[in-house]
C-alpha cells in the first residue's frame, strides 16, 4: 500500500464493520418487532376468550 | 401512477413489498460491493499524486454520497407524510435515518483517515468536513426528535419537520468545496462529460456507489419491514404475517 495500509486498511476493516452493523441491526429490529406484535396478538386472543 | 402511489400507502403492500426487495438488493449489493472492492484495491493504479492513499475513496465517496441520499430519502418521505397523511412515509423516514446516520458516521471516519497522510491533520474545521458534521447532529436530532414524544404521531410530525428544514445543508455540503475556500477536493466524479478519473479507477467507484445504494435499499427494506410491524401491531393482517 505504499506506505499508506495504517491509513488505507482501518477505512475498508471500518466500512465493513459499519456495514455488517447495520445487517445485524435492522434483522434484530425486525425480530423484536414481530415479537412484539405476536405478544400483541397472544394478549388480544387471551382477552377475547 | 396515483394507485401505484396510494398502493404505497396501505401497510400489507409495503410489508410484502419490502420482504420481496430486501434479499435481491443484498445479493446484487453484495456482488458490486465484491466487484468493487477487488477492482479498487488490486487492479486499480496508485493515484499519481496521492499513491495508494486514494484508494480510501471506495468506500469514503459512497458512503458521503449515501449519507446524503439518504438524508434526502427522509425528508421526501416525511414531506409526502405530511402533505398526502401517509402514514407509511413516517415509517420509510424512521427506518432510513440510523442506515444514514451509519454512512455519515463512515464518511466522517474515513475521511478523517484520509485527511491524515493528505492535509497532515485528521480534523480541520473545513466548509465540507463541518458541514458534514452538521449532517450527523441532523440525524441524531430527528431520530431523538421522534422518539421524545409520548404521542408517536407527534414525534413523527416533528421528526419530519426537522428533517425537511435540515435538508437545506444538503446543497450545503455537495456546494461546499465550490462557494469556499477548501481543503477537500472537488469533485471527482460528477463532473459531467468529463470525469477526473480514468476508467480503472472510475469503474470500481461507480460499482461501489451502485452497491451501497442497494446496501441502503436492503437494509431500508429491513428496518421497514419491523417499522411496519411496531406501528400496526393491532391490525389483522399482520396475524397473518407473523404466521407465514
Amino acid at each position: 500500500m505504499g506506505g499508506y495500509a495504517g491509513y488505507v486498511w482501518p477505512c475498508f476493516l471500518f466500512a465493513c464493520v459499519v456495514l455488517a452493523w447495520n445487517l445485524w441491526a435492522a434483522r434484530r429490529y425486525h425480530a423484536a418487532a414481530r415479537l412484539r406484535a405476536a405478544r400483541a396478538l397472544l394478549m388480544a386472543a387471551g382477552d377475547a376468550s | 401512477m396515483w394507485t401505484w402511489f396510494y398502493k404505497l400507502a396501505s401497510p400489507p403492500y409495503v410489508y410484502g413489498a419490502a420482504a420481496a426487495l430486501a434479499p435481491w438488493f443484498l445479493g446484487l449489493a453484495a456482488i458490486t460491493i465484491g466487484y468493487g472492492l477487488v477492482a479498487g484495491l488490486a487492479f486499480a493504479p496508485p493515484d499519481y499524486q496521492q499513491g495508494d492513499a486514494f484508494r480510501i475513496i471506495y468506500v469514503h465517496a459512497p458512503s458521503a454520497w449515501m449519507s446524503l441520499f439518504a438524508y434526502s430519502s427522509m425528508a421526501v418521505a416525511g414531506a409526502i407524510a405530511l402533505i398526502w397523511r401517509i402514514k407509511m412515509g413516517h415509517a420509510v423516514a424512521a427506518a432510513s435515518a440510523p442506515i444514514g446516520a451509519s454512512f455519515t458516521v463512515l464518511a466522517l471516519v474515513t475521511g478523517s483517515l484520509w485527511g491524515r497522510p493528505m492535509w497532515g491533520t485528521y480534523w480541520a474545521w473545513d466548509p465540507r468536513l463541518t458541514s458534514e458534521l452538521i449532517l450527523l447532529f441532523l440525524y441524531v436530532g430527528v431520530m431523538s426528535l421522534r422518539s421524545a414524544f409520548e404521542d408517536p404521531a407527534r414525534g413523527d410530525r416533528a421528526a419530519a419537520l426537522l428533517a425537511i428544514v435540515g435538508l437545506v445543508n444538503v446543497p450545503i455540503i455537495h456546494y461546499s468545496v465550490l462557494w469556499w475556500n477548501s481543503l477537500h477536493q472537488g469533485a471527482t466524479v460528477a463532473k459531467l462529460g468529463k470525469p477526473s478519473m480514468p476508467g480503472s479507477m472510475l469503474w470500481p467507484l461507480l460499482s461501489m456507489l451502485l452497491g451501497f445504494m442497494l446496501f441502503y435499499g436492503a437494509v431500508l427494506c429491513m428496518r421497514l419491514q419491523g417499522e411496519v410491524l411496531n406501528r400496526e401491531r393491532q391490525a389483522k393482517w399482520v396475524r397473518e404475517a407473523i404466521k407465514s
